[in-house]
């Protein structure tokens, strides 16, 4: 939460809240502006600020609210006004005011932050019904609406955006062509000989790819809604239209106001993003610095971190963005760094590599005496993009043979290693994070990569830099002598992974066993003074609560004994040892499983009846359970036998394992519901309860877009479509709430089960200790791409084997409460004193609302 | 209560229970005779001792959940784990390894056939 603002604050108002209008308002969150401004941000669009650049996901399974990059909730905790859907109409610089359809709003400072609109060229007939624009989320559900009856689509335009928008009609099954009035297709970013390469890739995805074609006029088709009757009087039949042939900035309003504005439009800006009116900035895509337009989102997010400093009185300038870009379009990798075309440096050379049979081009353009990098473009694989960006924004010099980093790795490109880059190299361009940035975090104790990217946000926009991050970063802490030690704890010099697969390839059963095997020697680590009485030889090696937890969760996911034996007892956690969650002042609360949140109104009685019965505090779960608190240890095998007797199994709410599948109601009550949400949430919770794992796992299942079972926010989510279900993998609420991710969509029953299983068997297997999927996910090298690989392409050939160990644990899945009830052996430590059979004396309880609580 | 008191040189020795009721590699609670206080009985077998004993209550929580704790080991030195804040104590002299100004109580056991007993 921030500091309240103070009433006479002066009044700062933002319009426009796209991603980089809301880039501006993290930065100013970032240097504490709401406790300066009274802020409030105005956004024409009914959504919240989203993710642009991922805006065809829309089409394959990502809605907004996936696609957002914030809540209200977050605006409205730092105290700012966001007002949604309300169009500003006019600025009125006389009176400081801002007009909107709700009204005028006086402002001290303002921002534009209007973005652009997609520009369509003035053909005759372009106002036709079903000619629309790819530019927001209304207009894609626009476009969904007009794809409903249509068979074909066509884009004008085959720029970057037009590619993006192809791409979008592609995912609504419309066969789909791209009509360029370029000879080539991308013409900003590649030259002939990539565009043809380009060209045959698109046209192999069945896209028909028209270019050097203008078209003169749109009419009503005869086979097809639309006719487009082009320069040479050819013609195109389609259903449906889209423009995405550039975009021209949102000026209007600064127009209006008599702002400076370029000749070719746009907000004149200067260093500090401030327009000829000082007490106006503008950021993004409206505004022009330099006569230069930058239509990107990276250089859009630096001058929304210059605005905010500018504001807030800060000394950032914006000096021009580099537009070097590096993108999958329709599947394709392309990518352009600096001068591509080698047109703007004389003398400039190039080195080309073409291969048409793996359809792979790449061109370097060098300084004449082939020292620099002056430009790179790439087409079909962007894998030494990384590298080359490094050599040309940090003017390294090129090796011997600069043809070398071109040439298919066989030929042995040399690596630029990160010891290579200078401080001020830039690693992350979204976030313009520098080497320097990270090496500051780091030297500030940040010791892992979630910790990097939490505090400078290095490679969480677009990711493309996640590998260098990770390797700069694992070269600098080894560089500074910082020793990385992986170590689980003092007994093993193992990391998690490392046991898991010692005990695994061993077949080792027991913590005895793998200490004696494998634990470090003892007296190692003895410091001298720290245990005088103890010579070395002596000193006991009796792990730790570190090492103990963790061992028997490995034991449990592979031979999932029962966690209640003899020899597994004393190494765990009060919670798992005696199967409750122990409470603040020692007493339990007790979590019986309810799969999928269905529960028989007997069964429910009968937890009112325990409750009662044993006065325990109640109350419903956010995993749709019910929670008795307040049992002393004595009480647990009474009152279990009670449950157990009802029907009830444990609910493992006290172990790193599965805890809950939550669910809607799904088809078989809600008229949205697509799917039986509730049916596939049982089954999953049946199939996957007793697994244990690193951490907790919660599941959810929705029975449709709606989403009600919040199933993104969970370890693994299930959403209904009318085809299956699509997957989310790694979804967090807690204290750093995470998205899932898409992972895999329209699977039917049994795919969806087996990539359930592959997947949490590969997470159990490679997670560290107490580490959710999550932050696994964050620091999984190669990211969820890499995942897919492994999970949905079985690239390490691990499937089977993940698959049967899934079914192992299933197999041999077995009520530890059950298990413990019918061994009096086991029964006897549930004991609160082994000398006495009262209760323990200093447990009070007072009431409040009509429930026992401790006092 | 099932305690039994004898006198060996002066100091008085209490049995608290049987060696079965202990729990191998972890703890159990049992009451001290006549007073409110609880001890913790954690039984290390094999090492010497092979029983050691502190107070239950937990001074970080005010809880008595000493006994329900991971017994472990800090350098060769044993120690028992809080299982609410996880702060480390030493069996030895009770001593917190986090926080050396707080310190359980410790007290001597020995077992004589079946019978744990405490000096007390």
């Amino acid at each position: 939460m921030s500091m309240p603002t103070s009433p006479n604050a002066p009044r700062l108002i933002v319009i426009g809240n796209g991603m980089v209008g809301h880039h501006l308002i993290e930065q100013l969150i970032a240097c504490g502006a709401p406790r300066d401004y009274a802020i409030t941000v105005f956004g024409e669009e009914r959504h919240i600020a989203y993710d642009r650049v991922h805006l065809s996901e829309y089409f394959s399974g990502r809605d907004a609210d996936s696609l957002a990059l914030a809540s209200a909730d977050d605006y409205a905790a730092h105290g700012i006004d966001l007002r949604l859907h309300d169009t500003v109409t006019a600025i009125d610089r006389d009176a400081n005011e801002v007009v909107t359809e709700s009204g005028r709003h006086p402002y001290d400072r303002l921002v534009l932050a209007t973005g652009s609109y997609p520009f369509v060229p003035p053909i005759p007939g372009n106002d036709r019904e079903k000619c629309l624009v790819y530019r927001t989320l209304d207009d894609l559900d626009a476009i969904r609406e007009a794809a409903e009856d249509a068979t074909t689509g066509v884009v004008v335009g085959g720029g970057l955006l037009g590619l993006e928008a192809a791409n979008a009609l592609r995912g609504l099954n419309l066969d789909t062509a791209v009509v360029e009035f370029a000879p080539r297709l991308m013409p900003m970013q590649v030259d002939a000989e990539g565009g043809t390469l380009l060209r045959e890739k698109i046209e192999a995805l069945g896209v028909q790819v028209l270019t050097g074609r203008a078209t003169q006029h749109i009419e009503a088709g005869e086979t097809s809604f639309h006719r487009m009757v082009f320069q040479d009087d050819k013609m195109l039949e389609t259903d449906l239209i889209v423009f995405s042939a550039g975009i021209r900035p949102r000026d209007q309003l600064a127009r209006d106001c008599a702002l400076e504005i370029g000749e070719r439009g746009g907000v004149v800006i200067d260093d500090r993003c401030l327009t000829s009116d000082p007490s106006i900035l503008a950021v993004g895509e409206v505004a022009l610095w330099q006569e230069s337009i930058f239509g990107l989102v990276a250089p859009g997010y630096q001058m929304a971190k210059v605005a905010a400093a500018t504001l807030t009185e800060g000394d950032a300038t914006f000096t021009g963005a580099d537009m070097s870009t590096k993108l999958k379009l329709l599947g394709v990798d392309v990518g352009a760094i600096g001068d591509a075309h080698g047109e703007r440096t004389p003398g400039a050379r190039t080195f080309r590599y073409l291969d048409e049979i793996k359809q792979e081009y790449r061109k370097l353009v060098v300084s004449s005496d082939g020292k620099k990098l002056l430009g790179a473009m790439l087409v079909g694989d962007n894998a030494t993009y990384d590298t080359l960006m490094q050599y040309y924004a940090n003017g390294l010099a090129l090796p011997q043979d600069p043809a070398s980093l071109i040439l298919p790795s066989s030929e042995g490109a040399p690596t630029l290693g990160p010891d290579a880059l200078p401080d001020t190299a830039t690693l992350c361009s979204c976030h313009n994070v520098t080497k320097g940035d990270v090496c500051a975090t780091l030297d500030a104790g940040a010791l892992d990569l979630a910790s990097i990217k939490g505090e400078t946000k290095a490679s969480t926009g677009c990711g493309g830099c996640a590998a260098l991050l990770k390797s700069v970063v694992d070269h600098e802490l080894a560089a500074r002598g910082v020793e990385v030690d992986q170590s689980i704890c003092e007994h093993f010099a193992y990391t998690r992974q490392e046991l898991y697969s010692l005990v695994r390839v061993e077949g080792i059963k027991t913590f005895s066993e793998l200490i004696e095997k494998h634990g470090t020697a003892a007296g190692h680590g003895l410091g001298s003074s720290s245990a005088p009485k103890l010579g070395s030889s002596s000193a006991p090696r009796l792990g730790c609560d570190i090492c103990k937890p963790a061992v028997t969760s490995i034991l449990a996911a592979c031979f999932n004994e029962p966690i209640t034996d003899a020899a597994h007892v004393p190494l765990q956690d009060t919670n798992d040892t005696f199967m409750a969650n122990m409470q603040k002042n020692g007493t339990y609360s007790v979590v019986p499983r309810i799969p999928g949140g269905e529960v028989t109104p007997e069964k429910l009685i009968v937890l009112g009846e325990v409750g009662k019965k044993y006065g325990l505090y109640t109350k419903i779960t956010g995993g749709q359970r019910v929670d008795l608190f307040g049992a002393q240890l004595h009480q647990l095998p009474d009152i279990w036998g009670e449950l157990i007797e009802a029907g009830f199994e444990t609910g493992h709410a006290y172990g790193k394992a599965t805890r809950t599948v939550k669910s809607c109601v799904g088809s078989t009550w809600c008229r949205y519901g697509v799917q039986d949400s509730v049916g596939m949430a049982i089954h999953l919770e049946e199939r996957y309860k007793g697994l244990r794992s690193p951490h907790k796992l919660k599941f959810a299942v929705s029975g449709c877009t709606r989403e009600c079972a919040e199933a993104q926010s969970k370890d693994v989510g299930m959403i209904a479509t009318e085809n299956g279900w699509n997957l989310y993998v790694c979804g967090n609420g807690g204290m750093r709430p995470r998205h899932g991710e898409l992972f895999a969509t329209d699977l039917d029953d049994e795919q969806l089960i087996r990539t359930i299983d592959r997947f949490l068997m590969f997470y159990i297997r490679t997670a560290d200790r107490l580490q959710r999927t999550s932050v696994w996910r964050e620091n999984l090298e190669g990211g969820l791409d890499y995942l897919k690989d492994v999970v949905l392409d079985d690239s390490l050939g691990l499937g089977d084997e993940l698959e049967t160990q899934m079914q192992h644990i299933i197999d041999t899945y077995e009520c530890e409460w059950a298990n413990t009830l019918s061994d009096p052996e086991k029964l006897k430590r549930f004991r609160t004193f082994v000398n006495d059979d009262s209760p323990d004396p200093d447990i009070i309880a007072t009431e409040e609302r009509g429930q026992l609580r401790p006092a | 209560m099932n305690a039994a008191t004898a006198i060996d040189n002066d100091v008085t020795w209490q049995t608290l229970c049987s060696k079965t009721d202990l729990v191998a590699h972890s703890g159990v609670a049992a009451r001290l005779d006549g007073t409110d206080t609880q001890v913790a009985l954690l039984y290390l077998p094999g090492q010497t001792p092979e029983v050691y004993a502190v107070d239950n209550h937990d001074p970080f929580s005010n809880a008595n959940v000493i006994a329900r704790g991971i017994v472990g080991d800090i350098k060769g030195e044993p120690v028992i784990a809080s299982p609410l804040y996880k702060q480390h104590f030493r069996l030895n002299d009770g001593v917190c390894v986090e926080d050396e100004s707080v310190h359980l109580r410790t007290w001597e056991v020995k077992m004589e056939d079946d019978d744990v007993m405490i000096k007390a």
